[in-house]
């Protein structure tokens, strides 16, 4: 297949979605159940499309080739496949866009595509009878045209217009049961939180742009590989890459940046799983990536640092939670963190590997906790059982025996994620670890802290999670509503066993401990770093082949030899492995020790150390912090605005006003009374006199007659 | 001495004197229209003196004629007015005619 | 090459309204109820089929519009061109005073002829609810649509100031007598707010022309002209700078910018609706059209001079106007309108950033965003129209839940929400996009504070969203907005509803998708005005050394 059909099919991957936001939104009423049959469809054929590509990229080799087409310059190379063409033009300046596929993209292609196919079929079932069903089906296309959006997006623009509709298209579906108030708060939440980081992502791209005049990937890391800088500066380079970053931050609900997912899952159940488990909330991960080439190695610290952080953070908060999908949701953040911080710490490869696998796993979490969620809540239903918290995984218990399936695809996937071996989730995991483990072998100092950060996040994943698993599916029954669940049909099972088998390694590495061994990282070559060397750590200077690049090089050539940092990680691989497994073992067993043999009794323990229970379970008072400083703050200052405009600026408008009057009132007393009082007195005087000669009108004609004679007589004496 | 210009002019200045007094004096209005009459009336001997005695000739006539012609339309006026003034007020005497001043 | 099209198309834009009017005040008024009802139906819809011959003569001119020609300072590479002597005699004390009617279009006023033609014609459905004094009202409507018309072609300055006061008794008289509780209030202070800035504008005028010796815009644009010795001649002098600073100053009332702002949230709150669509949608337009097309080209020199006040002046407008929006939530009447006023405000900011960025995406994105202002604050205030001429009142603590009950209304309303935070696919987000892109270069740090505004907007814009259509519809609404059924047959929209959002719908996504068309008309403009003021202004230096 040519470069230009794949770059087709991937414009056509990247509407038919919308086709089935556009179908679902007008002719959605009318359709009734039939829009999510025409919603699924779709979503089907984007899903074979997005393989074809997948297939076509990953494992062909393409010769350079530049085409140029009705204004659509078709670049190909065996690298990326990707067009460009001028959307906005001003004359003398130009703002060019387009897409491309390079192998990252071909895979998040699929991984999009499937799990929102899946979730599309899951949701047939979980939203049956909801009132606006056709509504959210609509939502769920928009929202993966716009995912498919940022994955093929090859300039920073298409990047931040995608963004903000996965963005908008979050909201609408956190807020999709808007009549309840937390719903939309929640939803307005996880918005203006994006929007802050968002902002950050927004000051970056004005700076690349003031900078190289252009907002495509290859001309801005073709200018920093030819030494400008913006501003003239590195350390602003630095700081565009952390500004950039910052939306990364926001979307992949990094530290601090974090508290808009936990309350995300108001949205509907497969709505977590596909936007804020596997896919939206990956993008932050994913745009990292993309624009891996640009961080310098302070902005790869800060990175590995924020990850870090968040890794430990929300495992740390997981650890107390009661609600089901805000366990998944604390875990989330926490693996996010890892992925973060594998790209931080310069293992980009198995950043992304992570990515894939987890969004495999997680979304499977979640689907299960929508299996149980929606048995749960027919259940209470069933009973007439208004009180029950269908979330809570203290009114669970037991739900093995009435729901086997989903329990054992859950089983399945937390071993996934905790790390257990033959499963995805140790192969890309460990190779985090040792990346972080070799990081700070090269980097010393308080970077240790950053694998120490990983080891234990791995370790109290592991705990937390087979504490939801023992406590919401194993013993005994702790409910009515619980006893009452029964397992649910084929249609929410099947995306369940699609992804739980996706979990195993087979599918990216022959060798169970080892992914170097498999496809995948021969797909992923971490790319070269584009900012003058001395801004790079040294250790990732290319005198040899990265860790990834190795399997690439041709067999043959006998001497390959490494960079510092590829060959720490390859040391690194058995010590973090063995680290990983002993750890993750620990979190196990102290896990069935507390909840299933109840050796252990969690409670007295927590008793303990009442103060670390609460800063746990309060989620470290980030949502109180953030409401007394920075909501209360903007809110109290929109308000002294307010007040201030109303008081003071129009007051003053008011009291021009008032004066002017006063001022004119002013004037007109002293017209009326000085200057009219003037012109009043002479009447009055003129009328005074008038009424002295009246005295002489007697209207009597024969007076008259008798004073014109004496005037003519004094007239006649005047003249002689 | 032969009777000239003079005599005439105090013959109407005397006539005219009369004429005044009439008019301020007499509360009856037919008797002040009299009066009107005498002021016409010496008006017209000096006309006519004039015309004789200086060269006013011919035209010191026709304006002699006018002031009669004038003065009969004058009284046929005046006669109306007085009669109205009587219907109004049921008396003719001028001094209590004195609406004018209002 | 000039386009023509053999008749004089702009007088007749212009004054087509006029013969509206005309026609409106003789239609007779029956004395009973039905032929009342029958004479203001026909009143109605005169006014219609003239705004919307109107829109189709606008249409003709964006079709054949030539993308090519400049305008901006040279008479001959202007559009539709009509050039007459207007007055021409000598006056005893003053002198010769010749006044020409020269009226033309280039692509600083291209959009803003359309966006008038657009915002009039869809502004004449609200006012269908109007019950008071049809007549009047009609008439008035469209001789201030004539005046809007006027300002947007006249290229005398003698002329646009008569269509500038023009415009204005119309107005005072729309929000003095129809308009709400504190109707004569509102008038006055809009009337007597404007009227101060039409007097700077008047003083400077008088100068320009007794330094240039005419009142064509065009001609005083050109140092050439100016007398030696005049007041104005020269660069960089005092008096240029205090004539320039009193201009902008005039058009700055009617932006409005922070601080010249508080006319319009009370004006706004009293207007009716469609008073309140054209005040916001073309009205403030005025304002930084005339520093676009007067200030800024006539004293080049003292807009470098000011160059980073005007910039300080549009941040302040962004982050304050949306601060006081959001305050609205807490603060007053929780008015829905007065949240859109401030909204006003803050978007009106953004035009003033991007004209003070001196950059063609500044400048481009400024244009942009005045036409796109007006399609979506005309959206948003129909929007409030619409719950208004239900529900009587505007408080948005008083709503609740009217997604569901008016679901189609929602689906329009958002796209114009989302449009005014400045959602990409939607037209809003491009010219603030370009806007920022453009204003980065020339003031970096300002930008970035200006930034605030795109959180601050969303926050206030999503509150009131949540507050008025998502929750628990309350119990009072709880029934059919009009018992009878006459004059709002069921919950949602009605036809004439629709005639008025959705063309505007339309429009917003068509040009978030695709900016081209618009873009395309300013392009060879906005490039000449970046030109001609380049060597007196400070820029951004990517591209200005390439």
């Amino acid at each position: 297949m040519s470069g230009e059909s794949i770059l087709y099919i991937g414009i056509a991957i990247l509407l038919l979605p919308i086709l089935s936001f556009v179908i679902n939104i007008f002719f959605g009423k009318n359709l009734g159940c039939l829009s999510s049959v025409v919603a699924t469809s779709i979503l089907g054929i984007v899903l074979l499309l997005s393989i074809l590509v997948f297939y076509n990229k990953v494992f062909h080799h393409f010769e350079n080739k530049v085409v140029l087409s009705n204004n659509f310059l078709f670049e190909i190379s065996d690298k990326i496949l990707q067009f460009k063409f001028t959307w906005i033009d001003l004359q003398t300046v130009s703002l060019k866009v387009g897409i491309g596929i390079d192998n990252l993209a071909a895979i998040m292609l699929v991984v999009v595509a499937l799990i929102s196919f899946l979730v599309h079929l899951f949701s047939i079932e979980y939203m049956a009878g909801d009132p606006r069903f056709s509504r959210y089906f609509a939502y769920l296309g928009l929202f993966t045209f716009s995912m498919n959006g940022i994955v093929l997006a090859n300039n920073f623009l298409f990047m931040y217009i995608f963004w903000e509709l996965v963005g908008i298209s979050s909201y609408l579906l956190i807020g999709f049961w808007y009549e309840k108030k937390s719903a939309s708060d929640a939803g307005k939440k996880a918005f203006l939180v994006n929007r802050v980081g968002d902002l950050g992502f927004f000051i970056g791209i004005m700076i690349l742009y003031f900078s190289y005049g252009s907002l495509l990937f290859d001309d801005i890391f073709n200018k920093i590989g030819q030494g400008v800088l913006p501003f003239g500066s590195e350390n602003i380079l630095t700081l565009a890459g952390i500004f950039v970053f910052c939306g990364a931050i926001g979307k992949s609900a990094q530290f601090p940046l974090h508290v808009w997912l936990p309350d995300a899952m108001e949205g509907p159940t497969p709505v977590s799983a596909l936007i804020h488990a596997a896919t939206m909330v990956a993008a932050g991960v994913y745009l990292t990536a993309r624009v891996f080439a640009m961080f310098t190695a302070s902005a790869l610290s800060f990175i590995a640092t924020i990850g870090a952080i968040t890794a430990f953070l929300a495992a740390t908060i997981a650890l107390t939670q009661v609600d089901f999908k805000r366990v998944l949701a604390y875990s989330t953040v926490s693996q996010l963190g890892y992925m973060i911080m594998s790209l931080g710490v310069g293992a980009y490869t198995m950043g992304f590997f992570h990515l894939v696998t987890h969004a495999w796993f997680k979304a499977a979490l979640f689907l299960a906790s929508g299996s149980v969620i929606h048995e749960m809540h027919h259940a209470a239903h069933h009973l007439g059982d208004h009180h029950t918290d269908p979330q809570d995984i203290r009114n669970m218990g037991g739900l093995r025996k009435t729901m086997p399936w989903t329990y054992r695809t859950f089983l399945m996937v937390t071993l996934a994620i905790s790390g257990v071996p033959l499963t995805s989730g140790f192969l890309s995991k460990d190779g985090i670890l040792a990346g972080t483990l070799a990081y700070a072998q090269l980097t010393g100092g308080w970077h240790w802290l950053i694998p120490i950060a990983g080891f234990g996040a791995a370790g109290l994943t592991a705990f937390y999670m087979f504490r939801l698993l023992i406590i919401s599916f194993q013993g005994e029954h702790k409910t009515e509503v619980a006893k009452h669940t029964k397992e649910n049909n084929w249609i929410i099972l099947l995306p369940l066993f699609i992804l739980s088998i996706l979990s195993f390694w087979f599918f990216y590495s022959p060798n169970p401990f080892d992914a170097n061994a498999g496809w995948f990282t021969k797909a992923i070559v971490q790319p070269k770093s584009v900012v003058p060397e001395h801004m790079q750590w040294e250790f990732l200077l290319i005198n040899g082949y990265t860790h990834t690049e190795v399997n690439t090089v041709p067999q043959s050539s006998e001497h390959i030899s490494l960079n510092e940092f590829a060959e720490a990680m390859h040391h690194a691989h058995y010590p973090a492995m063995f680290l990983s497994l002993a750890i993750a073992g620990i979190g196990i067993l102290f896990s069935f020790l507390f909840y299933q043999f109840k050796i252990l009794n969690p409670d007295s323990i927590l008793r303990q150390f009442p103060f670390l229970y609460k800063l746990s379970f309060r989620k470290w008072y980030f949502d109180e912090i953030y409401n007394a400083t920075v909501v209360a703050g903007t809110v109290g200052l929109a308000k002294i605005s307010a007040l201030f405009d109303l008081k003071v600026i129009d007051g003053l408008v008011n009291g021009c006003a008032w004066f002017t009057r006063q001022f004119g009132y002013f004037i007109g007393h002293f017209d009326n009374i000085v200057i009219d009082g003037l012109v009043n007195f002479l009447a009055n005087i003129t009328g005074f006199f008038g009424s002295l000669v009246r005295y002489l009108q007697t209207g009597k004609v024969q007076t008259y007659v008798a004073f014109a004679v004496f005037g003519l007589i004094l007239l006649i004496y005047y003249i002689f | 001495m032969g009777i000239g210009l003079s005599h005439y002019l105090i013959l109407s200045a005397i006539l005219f004197g009369l004429g005044i007094f009439a008019i301020v004096t007499r509360k009856n209005a037919v008797l002040v229209l009299m009066g009107i009459e005498l002021v016409l009336n010496s008006a017209n001997i000096n006309f006519i003196s004039f015309a004789k005695f200086n060269n006013l000739n011919i035209d010191g006539h026709i304006a002699a004629i006018f002031v009669i012609m004038l003065a009969a339309i004058e009284v046929a006026v005046a006669l109306a007015i007085v009669l109205n003034i009587y219907q109004n007020y049921k008396h003719i005497n001028v001094d209590e005619i004195d609406s004018l001043k209002d | 090459m000039q386009s023509s099209l053999g008749f004089p198309i702009l007088t007749w834009i212009t004054f087509l309204p006029i013969i509206g009017m005309l026609l409106v005040l003789l239609v007779p008024v029956g004395k009973d109820e039905k032929s009342r009802e029958v004479s203001h139906i026909l009143m109605r819809w005169i006014t219609v089929g003239i705004t919307f011959i109107q829109l189709i003569l606008a249409l003709v001119i964006f079709i054949n519009y030539n993308r090519i020609l400049p305008g901006v300072n040279d008479v001959s590479s202007f559009q539709f061109v009509e050039r007459l002597t207007w007055i021409d005699a000598n006056f005893p004390l003053i002198g010769h005073i010749k006044i020409e009617y020269l009226l033309g279009i280039d692509g600083l006023s291209a959009p803003m002829v359309l966006l008038t033609a657009i915002v009039c014609f869809v502004a004449v459905f609200p006012s269908f609810i109007i019950e008071k004094a049809v007549k009047g009202y009609f008439a008035m409507y469209l001789l201030l649509d004539t005046g809007m018309m006027g300002v947007f072609v006249a290229l005398d300055f003698f002329l646009f100031y008569v269509f500038w006061e023009l415009m204005l008794l119309p107005m005072y008289f729309l929000i003095g007598i129809w308009g709400g509780p504190r109707k004569e209030y509102a008038a006055i202070k809009f009337f007597i707010y404007t009227l101060v800035g039409s007097v700077f504008m008047l003083l400077v005028m008088i100068g320009l022309y007794y330094s240039v010796g005419s009142f064509s815009i065009l001609d005083m644009i050109n140092p050439a002209n100016y007398k030696p010795d005049s007041i104005f001649a020269g660069f960089h002098t005092t008096i240029r700078y205090i004539a320039f600073m009193a201009l902008f100053i005039g058009f700055a009332i009617k932006v409005p910018s922070v601080p010249f702002h508080t006319w319009l949230p009370d004006a706004h709150v009293e207007a009716p609706t469609p008073i309140s669509v054209i005040l916001a949608g073309v009205l403030l337009k005025m304002g930084t059209y005339g520093m676009i097309r007067i200030a800024f080209p006539i004293f080049p020199d003292a807009v470098g001079y000011f160059q980073s006040l005007i910039a300080w002046v549009g941040m302040i407008s962004i982050v304050y106007g949306a601060l006081c929006a959001l305050g609205q939530h807490k603060v007053g009447q929780r008015d829905f309108k007065k949240l859109i006023a401030y909204s006003s405000v803050s978007h009106m900011g953004y035009v003033v950033l991007g004209l003070a960025s001196m950059r063609p995406e500044g400048i481009s994105g400024a244009i942009f965003q005045m036409f796109n202002h007006g399609t979506i604050t005309s959206m948003l205030f129909m929007i409030v129209g619409v719950i208004y001429d239900r529900a009587h009142t505007r408080g948005l603590d008083e709503f609740g839940g009217l997604a569901n009950k008016m679901p189609v209304y929602t689906g329009i309303m958002m796209v114009a929400f989302f449009a005014a935070i400045g959602l990409p696919g939607l037209s809003g987000f491009i010219s603030e996009a370009m806007v920022f892109l453009g204003a980065f270069n020339t003031y970096p740090y300002l930008t970035m504070v200006s930034g605030l505004g795109i959180i601050l907007g969303a926050a206030y814009m999503l509150w009131a969203l949540q507050k008025v259509f998502f929750g628990k519809l309350p119990e009072r609404w709880n029934r059919p907005w009009d018992p009878t059924g006459k004059k709002f047959p069921g919950d949602d929209l009605i036809a004439r509803e629709y005639a008025a959002l959705v063309p505007l719908a339309i429009i917003i996504i068509y040009l978030g998708v695709y900016p081209a068309p618009m873009l395309d008309l300013m392009n060879s403009s906005v490039t000449h005005f970046v030109e001609l003021m380049k060597p007196y202004v400070l820029i951004g230096n990517f591209l200005s050394g390439m």
